[in-house]
């Protein structure tokens, strides 16, 4: 298997004493689309601020596709595609200079950025705005933006951190597509996203990270795979009078139309119908209270924060 | 190491860049030196110069062109740098150069560069404004050609160190507030330095502009007070200081990394 990423024992301690990071080993093989999820404060920015020479380790390594950043920088450097959490372009250059100066800043010739310019900024719906000044586009463009640029070079390994921040439904579904079309091309990616919703549509893999440390590493399936109980939320189609005993699923009544209930994996959902049924309980929809992932995040974050 | 022609490339886009930048504000970048110039011969040249009479046997509207050129040149190349990096560094896109693999030597020639063109620009500009107003033949091109150069590039330098060092958009003022102006009038614009009492004249010798303000008023007029040969050699080493200082400012990621 080849590595895009590792890291071992990375450590960051800022000047003012914070450790962000203690001992972090982490391993992303080619091709993955990787989720690095954790708290605010967890240290995943401070994790890709080092990937990216933005922030200078303490110590540890770190190897992209092979190439130790510290002797080989401009290799690895030239594997990665950075989109950054914060928008990072000139607010007063136009969309396609911006796009065109960061493939010369890897050196690429000024005809063949314009021809990449022109492909990533028309895959990504801002062709039409190509000459309109940064500033005046909208938040899900500016995303879309920073997209184009961390492409322009064509890196191995995207790195997005919260690249959805602020956009709306509609463009976050549109750029997942885009995503998942960028990495069945072959381009890793490395995504830290607080919609955990983001994280399961996409990722193959996950880590936690919390205070500094990994606290969870392993597949999307297996992770979810943990999760014995879900909770649902049920709409009915009439009104209820009073919330029935069903034997192995506890209702809980959220108004005379709602109902919520905890089905055990064991049990399954069928049962549930059927017993509702049986009482004359007509369920117009139903819905997972909260995202599957969110509940494992939580559940995983807790248990990490209790004193041993 | 980055490949010397995907270097060249990138530099060439710093300083595209930065061209762009400055000629897109001409309003603010290259404007207000002429008209500022344009003021300097109106009030010193034509309505007190003739009172005047000569300096150093030249007429004083024609004694003052070298050193408003210069006054201009190092004014705009210091600011185009400073103004540049701050403002990379506070809107963060600097941060589009530091994820690339471009060395640190790029990224300052690329940003000096744009200070030096810029510099030329206004140069250029004031120049013709002066040959309106007063005939300014130019005696020694070749020194005068190189003077400038090397006097835009010192000073795109300085503006440089300040732009790494600067926090705020006060902190870039400061120093051509209260160093560079000074300084800049104190160099002998308006003055030969002979016509000091000894006491001031000895001080006027610690002033660095001095030397680049009477070494380019020698290209153009071809009269100096001090020696030619001197006053390069106090410019190139002033260059070659500044250069490794910020070299040495970038590689420690001084003001741009965490």
């Amino acid at each position: 298997m080849t590595l895009a990423l590792c890291l071992r024992d990375l450590r960051k301690t800022y000047p003012n004493g914070f450790t962000a990071l203690h001992g972090l080993d982490l391993d992303v093989a080619e091709g993955e689309f990787f989720a690095l999820l954790g708290p605010n404060g967890a240290g995943k920015s401070t994790t890709i601020g080092i990937l990216c020479s933005l922030v200078r380790k303490t110590s540890g390594t770190v190897t992209v596709f092979g190439h130790d950043l510290d002797r080989e920088l401009t290799a690895a450097k030239s594997c990665i595609g950075l989109v950054p959490q914060e928008f990072n372009f000139n607010q007063f250059e136009p969309v396609d200079e911006i796009v065109i100066n960061q493939a010369g800043y890897y050196g690429i010739p000024r005809d063949i950025a314009r021809t990449r310019a022109e492909t990533y900024l028309r895959q990504l719906g801002l062709w039409e705005k190509r000459r309109q000044i940064a500033r005046e586009l909208s938040g899900g463009m500016k995303r879309r933006l920073m997209i184009a640029r961390a492409l322009v070079h064509e890196p191995r390994l995207l790195i997005l951190d919260e690249p959805t921040a602020g956009v709306d439904i509609e463009i976050r579904r549109s750029m997942w597509d885009f995503l998942r079309a960028i990495n069945a091309r072959g381009v890793t990616i490395l995504l830290t996203t607080h919609y955990l919703e983001e994280a399961e549509n996409l990722c193959r893999h996950i880590a936690i990270i919390d205070q500094g440390q990994l606290i969870e590493n392993t597949r999307m399936q297996t992770l979810l795979g943990r999760l014995h109980q879900e909770t649902f939320v049920l709409n009915l189609a009439q009104p209820l009078a009073a919330v029935p005993e069903l034997p192995g699923y506890p209702l809980r009544r959220i108004d005379e139309c709602t109902l919520e209930v905890e089905v055990a994996k064991a049990h399954g959902i069928n049962p549930l119908f059927a017993q509702l049924s049986a009482h004359g309980i007509v369920v117009s929809s139903l819905r997972n209270k909260t995202n599957r992932l969110e509940e494992l995040f939580v559940r995983l974050v807790d248990q990490n924060a209790r004193p041993a | 190491m980055m490949p010397l022609r995907a270097q060249y490339i990138a530099f060439q886009t710093i300083l595209i860049k930065e061209i762009l930048r400055f000629t897109r504000i001409w309003i603010q970048t290259v404007l207000p030196p002429a008209i500022t110039v344009f003021l300097y011969f109106i009030i010193f040249g034509s309505l007190i110069g003739p009172r005047l009479g000569e300096m150093a046997g030249i007429p004083y509207m024609r004694y003052i062109a070298p050193g408003l050129i210069m006054m201009a040149v190092i004014s705009n190349a210091y600011s185009n740098v400073v103004s540049s990096f701050f403002s990379a560094k506070f809107q963060r896109h600097i941060e589009e150069m530091l994820v690339s693999p471009l060395p640190n030597y790029v990224i300052l020639l690329g940003f000096v560069a744009g200070g030096l063109a810029r510099g030329l620009v206004v140069g250029a500009v004031v120049t013709a404004v002066a040959m309106l107003m007063a005939s300014v033949p130019v005696q020694h091109p070749l020194i005068t050609m190189a003077m400038i150069a090397l006097t835009a590039v010192l000073f795109a330098l300085g503006g440089f160190i300040n732009g790494v060092y600067a926090r705020s958009f006060d902190d870039i003022s400061i120093i051509p507030t209260f160093v560079l102006t000074p300084l800049t009038y104190l160099g002998g614009i308006f003055y030969s330095i002979d016509m000091l009492p000894e006491f001031w004249r000895q001080v006027s010798l610690f002033n660095p502009i001095l030397y680049m303000i009477n070494a380019f008023r020698y290209g153009i007029l071809g009269v100096s007070d001090i020696d030619v040969g001197f006053a390069f050699l106090i410019t190139v080493l002033f260059i070659v200081t500044l250069f490794g200082h910020s070299l040495w400012l970038l590689h420690r990621g001084v003001g741009i990394r965490g």
